[in-house]
């Protein structure tokens, strides 16, 4: 009686969809996330007992209510979205690169230890955050073509390499932690150069953040460009969808996967970078604080469109500085923002389904298909 | 040639007199997927102990019919009965329940799992499992039938027809009085396929119902009582096997009479283009797929190659494409327009592109190999040129006009050039993927299977379009599986038996029966043949 | 050296009881990915079985007035099973029934069950209208509960006596699903719904429910991983310190480890158990070389997954169709 089957016309390389598909592909997942702000209204109500309205009102006044939130909210949210624009290659490439939260660690640690060694040398401010950008890439792209490697030489299943090599980085993390302690015995970093703010992003317009999305703007569209107008993206596209296909185009695949890994890698490195030098400026376990496991789901529902992602994070940030500031209102804890986020995706997540396939109802004793 | 045959008189069936019960009738059966029709109307019976043929050409719907006698699919129209009764087949387990087994194609079989595990995969009983008294009853099925096979062997370690022979046991052992066989011999050798036909008249002898589904007509006459045959999706006629011929069968078949007219231009000005000398592929399972095949390949004329399934067709194209590696001692030598000579074995495709070969290549698997499903006309024309043009950006003027124009001039049938092929008919696909392959200009053209599944009237485009390439002074290598268009078609035509080559004729001197002895036993029937080789 | 006998003792009764959370954990995915289901929620499956537990006998403790051990055991062990198998099923609805990727539901489970469970173990207290941080003392004890005997049996008491009962109903449900999935029939169908589902289907076997059962039986057995390790290991208290995330994700390496064999993610359980808490036993580690120690349990996965990815043996690979949703009008 009902009949299920694929709707396939999205164009993989251009990203391109058919116009109608579009359309209800926009207003299906609207709906879901209609549907997943209802859902968390009334769990936050049956927590806190809270009108529903005033839930939804704490929300936005939480996240947007000052400049200063308004620019915390941005900078979460371009790190969110630098990450999943880093991990865009590797999943066009059907590469399952989970290993993102090891990757903004490894490269948090190499701009970490840049301004913790380097910090008193008197670096001028733009060579320094040049320097902090180009070892926190290499230490990502590092993490990050690792698995590649092996996954190219001996198809070495990646979604299990890339996760490992997250705990390896955590525990590295951890390994340096009482080595840069500060104050001794606290067990963290402490603020690094908080006196001379020796290689913290520097105000821009009286901005603290600004830099951060300028960077993050600029990596976000020459990615789109990169990935759905360029040869190597296009190359990625192919081998994506068939290794049979981009031998016989004569595409290199081991290279391919190789390259495009280290240039996931190292933007997930960047990450980092963006993290510990423009954000925290210190650095502990929760440096990437689920970040990279959010961007894989945030890149997977953007289906690699990198503009469309930032749509995602924006909507993901807001959600959790809201919840946020509903938990600190009724003193909870500020985990609930973790539900929410949770609630929101399984949303979005399970409507892709109704994007993907065609639902149809057949009157005939026939059954499905 | 339009000349429509209809079912001869008296071929509506069965044996007269007595009354039977068929085992199986279905009445009235239409399928539809999408738009697209698979069996429109189909009326069909198959009786007790007999061995019964479902002939008809690719695309003609008689797997999607016996799918819906296994439970695959379930018909949008129409009834089935079995002995006489009206039943809902709506899952294999129900096909199973009214002793209805089929071997698909593609085997369904666990590699991972042995002979005997495969055999009660799925079946009710004790919860334990208790292989011991699997093994004692597969044993039996098999001295039962003459079968071979070892219950505790895995079958990634098996044989196409080890695997095979599974397929079979596992149907009978979950009580099968009615076997579907989908094309059992096309992946046999021939030693393989008369055991199998062995089997076959055991299995009837024992009293079971056997289908056949096949094309081929040498095995209709040889091993079925009866024949019925389907033509595009509808239901044309039977006939005892005993009172046709191929001929007749043949033009119920196709619908008029196979005299093709395939045209066949006089080959002009012919220059050694590729010459092949004792290559040699072993595989990575350490199967010897090409032994030794030595042959020259001639700018201006189409060189076919003939053999059944599986005999080394795909390695060939591939080493030449630089898709595979070759033993040592092998030689492939590439001859250019000016006489140059490069040799083209263990380059990568880029390589090969890099030596300025114009090398196309239309593969036997469309969507897997030569096309991405995903992209639309636009990018799947960009496969072959991508890398060109300077910086790193993509240049999408060309392949748009590329694209449009082989829309127009190969008149595919689609939405626009934006829309991902996959969205495309088969026959579509295969206008793309040859009008891109010959937009290169190419000096060496190689297609395999290049008109399977294909509407007639797109076979005929394609066959043109070789033609055209040939007459360009292109080197065509057109490696088919339909002896007559191979023969109507072919200059020469090598034929490959086991990976060897078993000879090679003179397209035009060539009989069909002379090239299907040479397909199955090395070397028989070249005697005969005028050996082209070193004629140029 | 009997300093040395103590110590080795100390090691073996730590990695006993640390990894019986790991087994717990991989016992359950075992299970979920032989049907070809990759659940990377595992660490919050863990997280939702170890809160509900929690929960179930925190609301039991302070509703009665004189708590019997046993009933909160059976009222924990009851709430675990019912919140692991509701995370189970909503990523069996999402990946099955609605064919979402496999890894990115998973990988939402775990924050959504860290952000339960945290959410919860830091805020119940206060919800409840009390103060402070939760304590299920008497549950806990029931839980902690060791099976000594006598005195007399010394180091042979330490190894082999000296945990709650969980440690030795891990042992348990390994023998058990390893005599389930090699030796009957729906163990058989199982394994191939995993490595081949579209040949299962036409075995005439129910794809969806044994894809369904497995992620939810398996989220069940994972949940447990969670309760133990709640009740037992941190004596029924919550603790927000991700270490059950970091438990999860070592179950799921334990789970190539042992290439998905029940029986060998026993001893691999007890061996990333030993190889964590290693660093506690190696004199004169500075704080810093201690936390490279505890990358081992990882380091040692990332070899296997090399080796295993080497030697191509098949029967040590991944269930064939691990992460794939299976649709039937593909075939």
């Amino acid at each position: 009686m009902i009949h299920i089957s694929k709707r396939v016309d999205f164009e993989i390389f251009r990203g391109k969809a058919a116009w109608l598909n579009r359309y209800v592909g926009w207003a299906v997942r609207l709906i879901a996330v209609l549907l997943s702000l209802i859902v968390s209204g009334i769990l936050i109500y049956s927590i806190t007992k809270m009108n529903p309205v005033r839930v939804y009102a704490t929300m936005v006044k939480g996240a947007f209510g000052s400049t200063r939130k308004i620019w915390a909210w941005l900078r979460d949210l371009v790190l969110l979205l630098l990450i999943a624009v880093g991990l865009a290659p590797a999943f066009k490439m059907r590469f399952w690169n989970i290993g993102a939260e090891g990757q903004v660690l490894a490269g948090g640690i190499a701009t970490a230890a840049c301004m913790i060694y380097l910090g008193s040398a008197n670096i001028p401010t733009p060579l320094f955050l040049i320097l902090m950008a180009a070892a926190s890439m290499l230490a990502g792209a590092v993490w990050g073509v690792i698995p590649a490697i092996f996954k190219a030489k001996w198809n070495t299943n990646e979604t299990l390499f890339t996760l490992m090599m997250n705990y390896i980085a955590i525990q590295l993390t951890s390994f340096f932690i009482p080595r840069w302690e500060h104050p001794k015995g606290s067990n963290t970093v402490g603020i690094i150069n908080a006196g001379t703010q020796a290689g913290w992003f520097p105000k821009i317009a009286g901005s603290q953040y600004l830099l951060n999305v300028i960077i993050v703007a600029v990596i976000t569209v020459a990615m789109y460009f990169y990935l759905c107008r360029s040869k190597h993206g296009y190359e990625i596209a192919v081998v994506g969808q068939s290794e049979n296909t981009a031998r016989y185009a004569a595409m290199n695949v081991k290279k391919v996967i190789v390259r495009t890994m280290t240039l996931s890698g190292a933007i997930c490195g960047l990450g980092g970078f963006l993290a510990v030098a423009g954000a925290d400026h210190t650095i502990s376990t929760t440096t990437a604080g689920g970040r990279g496991f959010i961007a894989i789901i945030v890149a997977w529902l953007a289906k690699f469109n990198t503009l469309t992602m930032i749509l995602i994070s924006a909507l993901l940030v807001f959600l959790q500085k809201g919840a946020v500031a509903i938990a600190s209102e009724f003193s909870l804890s500020n985990d609930v923002s973790d539900i929410i986020t949770g609630i929101i995706l399984f949303f979005i997540l399970g409507s892709e389904f109704f994007i993907n396939y065609k639902i149809g109802f057949s009157k005939s004793s026939g059954k499905e298909a | 040639m339009e000349n429509e045959v209809k079912a001869p008189a008296g071929a509506v069936c069965a044996e007269s007199g007595e009354e039977r019960i068929p085992a199986v009738r279905m009445e009235g059966i239409s399928k539809r997927f999408g738009h697209k029709t698979a069996n429109e109307n189909v009326s069909l019976e198959i009786y007790h102990g007999e061995i019964l043929s479902l002939l008809g050409e690719n695309g003609s719907g008689k797997t999607t019919l016996m799918n819906m006698l296994s439970g695959i699919y379930f018909p949008d129209a129409g009834s089935v009965y079995v002995d006489g009764k009206l039943v809902h087949i709506r899952s294999p387990k129900d096909a199973f329940d009214l002793h209805i087994g089929m071997i698909h194609q593609h085997f369904k079989l666990v590699d991972l799992l042995t002979a005997a595990e495969n055999v009660i995969l799925g079946m009710k009983g004790k919860r334990l499992l208790d292989l011991k008294s699997v093994r004692r009853r597969i044993t039996e099925i098999c001295e039962r039938y003459g079968f071979e096979v070892d219950p505790d062997k895995k079958v990634y370690d098996m044989s196409v027809s080890e695997k095979q022979t599974l397929e079979i046991i596992k149907v009978l052992y979950r009580g099968a009085d009615i076997l579907i066989l989908d094309e059992p011999t096309a992946v046999l050798t021939p030693q393989e396929t008369r055991r199998l036909f062995g089997v076959m008249r055991n299995m009837k002898q024992d009293g079971k119902s056997i289908v056949i589904i096949t094309h081929k007509l040498h095995e209709v006459m040889e091993i079925s009582d009866r024949v019925a045959v389907l033509r595009k999706g509808e239901y044309i006629g039977s006939l005892l096997t005993k009172d046709t011929d191929p001929q007749q069968l043949t033009d119920m078949m196709v619908g008029h009479r196979v005299s093709l007219n395939i045209e066949r231009p006089e080959p002009e000005n012919l220059r050694k283009c590729l010459e092949v000398e004792h290559l040699t592929v072993i595989d990575s399972e350490g199967v010897t797929k090409l032994n030794d095949v030595s042959f020259t390949a001639n700018g201006g004329e189409i060189l076919g190659i003939a053999g059944v399934a599986g005999s080394g067709q795909k390695e060939l194209l591939e080493v030449i494409a630089g898709l595979q590696n070759a033993q040592n001692g092998s030689s492939v030598i590439y001859t250019d327009m000016e006489g140059r000579t490069s040799s083209l074995l263990g380059l990568t495709p880029m390589e090969i592109k890099k030596l300025g070969v114009a090398l196309a290549f239309v593969p036997e698997d469309r969507l897997g190999m030569g096309l991405v499903g995903d992209l639309d006309i636009t990018d799947n024309m960009l496969i072959r040129t991508y890398m060109e043009g300077h910086g790193m950006f993509v240049d999408f003027k060309k392949p748009r006009h590329l694209a449009e124009e082989i829309v127009r001039e190969l008149q595919v049938v689609t939405p626009g050039i934006d829309t991902p092929i996959r969205k495309l008919s088969g026959g579509n696909v295969q206008k793309v993927l040859v009008g891109r392959e010959i937009s290169g200009h190419p000096s060496l053209l190689m297609s395999a299977y290049a008109v399977r599944g294909l509407d007639i009237n797109t076979s005929f485009m394609i066959y043109r379009l070789m033609n055209e390439q040939k007459k360009r002074g292109a080197a065509v290598i057109f490696v088919g599986e339909d002896l007559d268009v191979l023969l109507e078609l072919c200059d020469r035509i090598m034929v490959l038996c086991a990976g060897q080559v078993s000879g090679i004729v003179d397209g035009r001197t060539a009989t069909k029966e002379q090239v299907g002895l040479m397909m199955t036993s090395l070397g028989a029937g070249a005697a005969g043949a005028e050996e082209k080789e070193g004629a140029k | 050296m009997n300093q040395t006998l103590a110590q080795i003792i100390s090691l073996i009764t730590t990695a006993v009881s640390f990894g019986t959370v790991i087994m717990y954990g991989s016992l359950g995915e075992i299970l979920t990915e032989k049907s070809g289901q990759l659940n990377l929620g595992v660490p919050g499956i863990m997280y939702l079985g170890g809160i509900g537990g929690l929960i179930g006998a925190f609301l039991y403790e302070t509703h009665t007035a004189a708590p019997v051990p046993g009933v909160g055991l059976i009222i924990a062990l009851a709430c675990t099973v019912a919140a692991s198998v509701l995370g189970g099923l909503i990523y069996a609805f999402l990946t099955i029934s609605l064919r979402a990727n496999q890894n990115v539901t998973g990988l939402t489970l775990t924050i959504f069950g860290s952000g339960v469970a945290n959410f919860f173990g830091g805020s119940l207290s206060k919800l409840a209208g009390g103060v402070g941080q939760i304590s299920v003392a008497s549950t806990s004890s029931a839980f902690r509960a060791t099976q000594h005997l006598t005195d007399k049996l010394g180091w042979f008491d330490s190894i082999f006596l000296s945990y709650g009962f969980m440690v030795y109903l891990a042992l348990i449900i390994a023998v058990v699903m390893s005599i389930f999935v090699n030796r009957t029939r729906r163990g058989l169908n199982l394994r191939a719904v995993g490595e081949n589902p579209a040949t299962s289907d036409a075995a005439g076997i129910n794809v969806t429910l044994y894809k369904y059962l497995a992620t939810c039986v398996g989220a069940a057995v994972s949940g447990l991983g969670g309760l133990y390790y709640v009740m037992d290991y941190i004596k029924g208290t919550w603790a927000n310190d991700g270490n059950i995330e970091a438990v999860g994700w070592l179950a799921v390496a334990l789970v190539i480890f042992a290439t998905w064999k029940p029986l060998r993610s026993i001893w691999g359980a007890y061996l990333f158990g030993a190889l964590y808490w290693l660093y506690n036993f190696i004199p004169g580690l500075s704080r810093s070389s201690q936390e490279l120690f505890k990358m081992l349990p990882y380091i040692v996965t990332i070899l296997v997954l090399i080796t295993v990815s080497l030697r191509r043996k098949k029967e040590d690979q991944p269930p064939s169709s691990l992460g794939l949703s299976y649709f039937r009008e593909d075939r």
